[in-house]
């Protein structure tokens, strides 16, 4: 029978929501145990958090010094003895899982599935492929271990609080490489809600046309109580920083709403937003692909749309 | 230092991608094919090194049906100074990939490997990590800044936090994210040049690599569709719809 060990993924002593809806896919399996893993130099308040994610059996923790920052190369060996035993291994797919579940499978000696959408049965899952143009059945087979990665836009967040699942500490002897070594993060500071977890999010684009523009986005987003999101070109413009970006290669989001503005819909921006539960699309030229999908389309100049909106909702 | 870059030929990112409609798999006859991005930024960083003096030799490497010919050429146009052609009529799934990189790296001996994060037609971002993990090296994904000095990598890497830096000890493997650089275009005079740059034929037999596919594709479909909205005519419209909706 399936037993499932969950990757948490955490930073500065929280755990992300990603790892919640890494518990939801592992739930869709329907299997014996989901046991959440927690490698850190200080686990404790991050397992205390996962103790109480709804379907969790047990948490793991595994502290080390070592483990003070996220590199694949120190985690994965760690992973992969801990994998002893269990039928699945899940990652939520963000930069994160990205990074460290291709390691830890390689290490066991198997496939990966990349971003699970949905699970059909205990080794059979759909995933995007093309950017999300085609959804593919994979088969992975039942003899060895599935290390998977989670498409968090696809899973909602497993409840919090009612569960009180047993937490007990790891050892694990493995040799862990020096060969790579954390030298800082650099975080866009900000009170503003999370892109990725956020309900609404407001987007702007290269029509914003500049860093200072950019602005007139913030205090939208402020004003409705949104994360604030861009599109590539926005990014590389300079607008805005890196961890803004939505799309293929940015962050996959899922709000209930979706506000793009001055972005063209571009089918690497989509791909990011497909699940999301209502779009709007706010853009000057009334043929922008992005009205294909938009569920409310406005055409107008941006930097007279916004401070109209902003009058409207009073 | 010698530089391996892999050099994937897939689906051109501009194509509109359609699924078979017996959900066998996705129309690839006649579309154009194209260096699937992230490696053609792999090849313009290893390439950046080599003209800062950092490496002396940059090799592209497909694995790949016998016709890739003409891609690894257009790898060798940009400037690889060769190439290896590993030949397989069969897909190359992410973990026999890195396998055959592995194989690749015990004969060339490079000190830095560098991958696409991502080929944009598996999606799968998973190749440059296993081949990290099975050669037991760093590995520094979603590049977006590679600094190379005193025997070491440091990188900065595009993370979902905001910007990582790390260290790591070459060799090593890094895959790069699309901030990395621009890639430059080819010259006609470059594509002349190219004809006489050599290509190693390997076959995939004989790497000793066990090809087998790991994860098996039993059915392809077009994504649901989003259906096209409605056109608001000002911003207190679209405030009332959303309001009604209760979004705002
Ligand atoms: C491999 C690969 C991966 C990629 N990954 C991503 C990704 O993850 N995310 C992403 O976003 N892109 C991605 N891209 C890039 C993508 O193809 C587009 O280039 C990008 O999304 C365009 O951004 P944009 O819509 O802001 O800019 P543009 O396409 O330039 O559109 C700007 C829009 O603003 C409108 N506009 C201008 N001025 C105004 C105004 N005053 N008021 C209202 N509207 C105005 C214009 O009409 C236009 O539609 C990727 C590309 C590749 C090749
Ligand atoms: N068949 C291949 N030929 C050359 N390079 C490859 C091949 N498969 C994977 N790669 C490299 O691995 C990267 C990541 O691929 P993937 O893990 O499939 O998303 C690509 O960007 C390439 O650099």
């Amino acid at each position: 029978m399936s037993k499932i060990l969950v990757i948490a993924e955490h930073l500065g002593g929280k755990l992300n929501s990603s790892t919640a809806r890494a518990v939801s896919a592992a739930a869709a399996i329907k299997g014996d145990a989901i046991d959440v893993l927690v490698l850190s130099d200080a686990p404790d308040a991050i397992a205390a958090e996962a103790a109480k994610i709804e379907g969790v059996s047990r948490v793991l923790t595994v502290a080390k010094p070592e483990n003070a920052h996220p590199l694949a190369a120190v985690l994965a060996p760690q992973i992969a003895k801990a994998a002893d035993g269990y039928s699945h291994v899940f990652a939520p797919s963000t930069t994160f899982g990205k990074d460290i579940a291709p390691r830890v499978a390689a290490l066991l000696g198997v496939a990966q599935v990349s971003d699970v959408m949905s699970v059909e049965a205990a080794h059979t899952f759909n995933r995007p492929i093309y950017a999300g143009n085609a959804i593919i059945t994979v088969e992975a087979d039942a003899n060895h271990t599935v290390v998977a990665t989670i498409r968090t836009a696809s899973w909602s967040a497993a409840a919090s609080g009612a569960n009180t699942a047993p937490v007990e500490a790891l050892t694990i002897d493995v040799p862990l490489p020096t060969h790579t070594r954390f030298v800082e993060l650099n975080q866009g500071s900000s009170d503003r809600p999370d892109l990725q977890s956020a309900a609404k999010v407001v987007s702007g684009g290269r029509g914003v046309g500049s860093k200072e523009n950019f602005d007139i986005i913030y205090k939208f987003a402020d004003k409705i109580g949104a994360a604030v999101g861009a599109s590539r070109a926005a990014v590389d413009a300079g607008y805005c920083p890196n961890e803004m970006q939505v799309g293929q290669t940015g962050k996959i989001i899922a709000p209930e709403l979706y506000m793009a503005i001055g972005i063209s819909g571009a089918i690497q921006h989509l791909t990011g937003i497909k699940d999301a539960g209502t779009i709007v699309a706010i853009n000057k030229d009334g043929e922008a692909p992005i009205f294909e999908v938009a569920d409310f389309g406005l055409v107008g100049d941006l930097f007279k749309i916004i401070p109209e909106l902003e009058a409207a909702l009073g | 230092m010698k530089i391996l870059v892999g050099y994937k030929r897939v689906v051109d990112y501009n194509v509109r991608i359609q699924v078979k409609p017996d959900g066998s798999g996705v129309v690839t006859d006649g579309v154009k094919l194209s260096a699937n991005p992230f490696d053609d930024i792999a090849l313009e960083e290893a390439l950046r090194l080599r003209e800062k003096g950092v490496a002396e030799e940059v090799i592209v490497v497909g694995i790949g049906p016998a016709n890739l010919t003409a891609h690894l050429r257009n790898g060798l146009a940009m400037g690889a100074n060769r190439a290896i052609h590993v030949t397989t009529e069969d897909a190359v799934q992410p973990l026999t990939a890195a396998r055959v990189f592995l194989k690749l790296i015990e004969k060339e001996q490079p000190g830095l490997v560098i991958l696409g994060k991502q080929a944009i037609d598996d999606d799968a971002n998973q190749t440059g990590q296993m081949l990290a993990a099975l050669w037991d090296r760093p590995q520094a994904t979603f590049a977006g800044k590679v600094e190379i000095a005193d025997g070491k990598a440091t990188v900065t890497r595009e993370v979902d936090a905001g910007l990582e830096v790390i260290e790591a000890d070459l060799p090593a493997v890094i895959t790069t994210d699309l901030r990395l650089n621009e890639p430059r275009f080819i010259k006609l005079p470059d594509i002349m040049k190219a004809k006489s740059k050599p290509i190693d034929v390997i076959e995939f037999g004989s790497l000793g690599v066990e090809a087998h596919d790991h994860l098996k594709t039993t059915h392809y479909a077009a994504p649901a569709k989003r259906s096209k909205g409605v056109m608001v005519k000002d911003a207190a419209e679209l405030v009332a719809a959303l309001k009604q909706k209760g979004l705002l």
